[in-house]
């Protein structure tokens, strides 16, 4: 009894020594971003390169998440009024709240942190396992410099504006399903939309995606930098990115949320 | 010239030097030997920077690594260096030219006008041309190892530090990177250390050999005093024996066990 408590309690707190050490590392990590963010020149090219890769790259596939989102959006709604008010009603403005405040920033995130935040892990892992990293010191330059930071630039200038493009293209797929199953005419579904939503609404989903976007690329650096071992470390470095980040988005989310309601920017 | 002076390094509970005492001349090629695990690789990274010490300290040319604070002070220590790595460490998403000029961004204020033409000049000093635009998957194993020192000489460093060169290669295409070393070792005029288990490009190349044994310095000689030692482990391992002083782990527990017989004997 004492061996399996002895156990149990060594387990559980191996687990919370792990996890503050690894959030300390991480702590750390953005420590030493920002410094170097201060003290020397921005790689542009590194950063114009990511920005490609993060964005150009997953611009069809968050597309078509949206896309389709949007569609499923508007069929639910529209059959939940046409249930109760024998039209369906509001489709519009159920479609653009949803996606422009929640899912359109929330699903991005998540779609890209599983591609791009993936391949950063991944390849920076890579890098690690192979002392290409150490070779970044030897040459002169700090990985943080040269891997780290262009990564979150890239992120936090191109996860916006992937999620403007994603909103948009969600909207066009509530208005596709809106006219095709339910006849609603397309000046019907943007007036539900104009009518309702404001810019706030907007601002609101859209400063989310900077939160969004610094954890991911974060989380994504962090794990790809501190790789141990061979193609099977690399494989769980990435694995654990990839769950991390999309956790973190979820979680924060809401907290996110809750902050900017109480600003008042809702 | 490099000077440790009681130079320990542990990860966690492991330690890996402990307490290194050791002189590098100017214009020499110190080799280091050792068994696997014996801090060989721990001591080169320590020199350059990539590890800092827990305790004792390493000078060069009269700067001690341990007391370098800002960004200046240690690019301009790391500027003295080139580095190989074991498996090359060449930036993958490069082409040859881009990883060899690399470093001159950085260490150096050379025109990026200038870059080719030196990427052309390191290749050509390791007997390889018109490879400038391959990508480092394209190379063989030998190619990638002229590459990868061809990028540590780029910026003229007074000192390379070679880690296990030779591993990993064809004995032909070993003996071909150590005349490869001896040639720059003339022609460049540096100062060198080498971490090998290759005795054979240990007695060419080296003008003195450090063996390492369980983070000390077991003997430091030339490579004739080196050949003729009458340490037993030096003698084990040069002749690379299974039996005698130094246990190698053909079991973990056997090895551990006449380790443990090893200290309880001592003490």
């Amino acid at each position: 009894m004492t061996a399996l408590m002895e156990a149990l309690f060594g387990g559980f707190g191996r687990m919370i020594l792990e996890a503050s050490e690894g959030l300390g590392h991480f702590v750390f990590l953005v420590r030493s971003t920002f410094l170097w963010m201060i003290r020397a020149k921005i790689e542009w090219r590194q950063t114009l390169i990511q920005m490609s890769r993060i964005g150009v790259d997953s611009l069809p596939v968050t597309a078509m998440t949206m896309f389709f989102t949007g569609m499923v959006l508007a069929l639910q709604s529209g059959a939940t009024t046409k249930h109760f008010f024998n039209v369906p009603l509001f489709v519009g403005t159920v479609v653009s709240f949803s996606i422009v405040m929640e899912l359109g920033p929330v699903l991005t995130a998540v779609v890209v942190s599983g591609r791009a935040g993936a391949a950063i892990a991944a390849e920076l892992g890579t890098m690690k396992v192979t002392e290409q990293i150490d070779a970044l010191y030897t040459l002169g330059t700090d990985p943080v410099r040269y891997l780290v930071i262009p990564r979150l630039l890239a992120f936090l200038l191109v996860l916006p504006l992937l999620t403007v493009v994603s909103d948009f293209t969600g909207i066009i797929g509530g208005l596709f399903v809106a006219r095709v199953k339910y006849d609603i005419p397309t000046i019907v579904y943007w007036h539900d939309i104009i009518d309702n939503l404001t810019v706030k609404h907007f601002v609101h989903g859209f400063l989310k995606t900077f939160i969004f976007a610094f954890l991911v690329s974060m989380t994504s650096c962090y794990k790809g930098v501190t790789t141990r071992g061979g193609a099977e470390g690399v494989g769980k470095a990435t694995t654990q990115a990839v769950v991390i980040s999309m956790v973190l988005v979820l979680v924060i989310d809401y907290f996110a949320t809750a902050l900017l309601n109480a600003l008042g920017i809702t | 010239m490099i000077e440790a002076i009681g130079v320990k390094k542990s990860f966690g509970p492991r330690a890996i030097l402990r307490g290194i005492n050791l002189t590098v001349e100017s214009g020499e090629t110190l080799v280091i030997i050792g068994g696997s695990g014996c801090g060989k690789s721990t001591f080169l990274k320590c020199v350059i920077g990539l590890h800092a010490p827990d305790s004792g300290t390493i000078v060069v040319d009269g700067l001690d690594i341990t007391k370098l604070k800002t960004e200046h002070e240690i690019a301009d220590y790391r500027r003295r260096f080139g580095y190989l790595f074991q498996e090359g460490a060449l930036f993958d998403s490069m082409t040859v030219a881009e990883n060899i000029c690399f470093g001159l961004k950085y260490l150096t204020d050379i025109p990026s006008s200038k870059y080719r033409q030196i990427a052309s000049d390191s290749l050509a000093l390791v007997g390889l041309k018109d490879v400038e635009d391959f990508k480092p998957s394209e190379l063989s194993g030998g190619m990638k190892k002229r590459v990868a020192l061809a990028r540590a000489i780029a910026a003229q460093p007074h000192y390379i530090l070679y880690d296990e060169p030779t591993t990993g290669l064809d004995p032909i295409m070993s003996d071909v990177i150590n005349d490869l070393i001896l040639d720059l070792q003339e022609k460049l005029k540096v100062t060198a250390i080498v971490v090998t288990h290759d005795m054979k490009s240990a007695y060419k190349i080296g003008s003195r050999i450090a063996m390492f044994h369980e983070g000390h310095v077991l003997q430091v000689g030339t490579p004739d005093e080196i050949r003729q030692s009458t340490d037993a482990g030096v003698r084990q391992f040069v002749e690379g024996l299974s039996q005698g002083p130094i246990k190698m782990k053909l079991k973990e527990f056997e090895a551990d066990e006449a380790h443990d017989g090893a200290q309880r004997g001592k003490a």
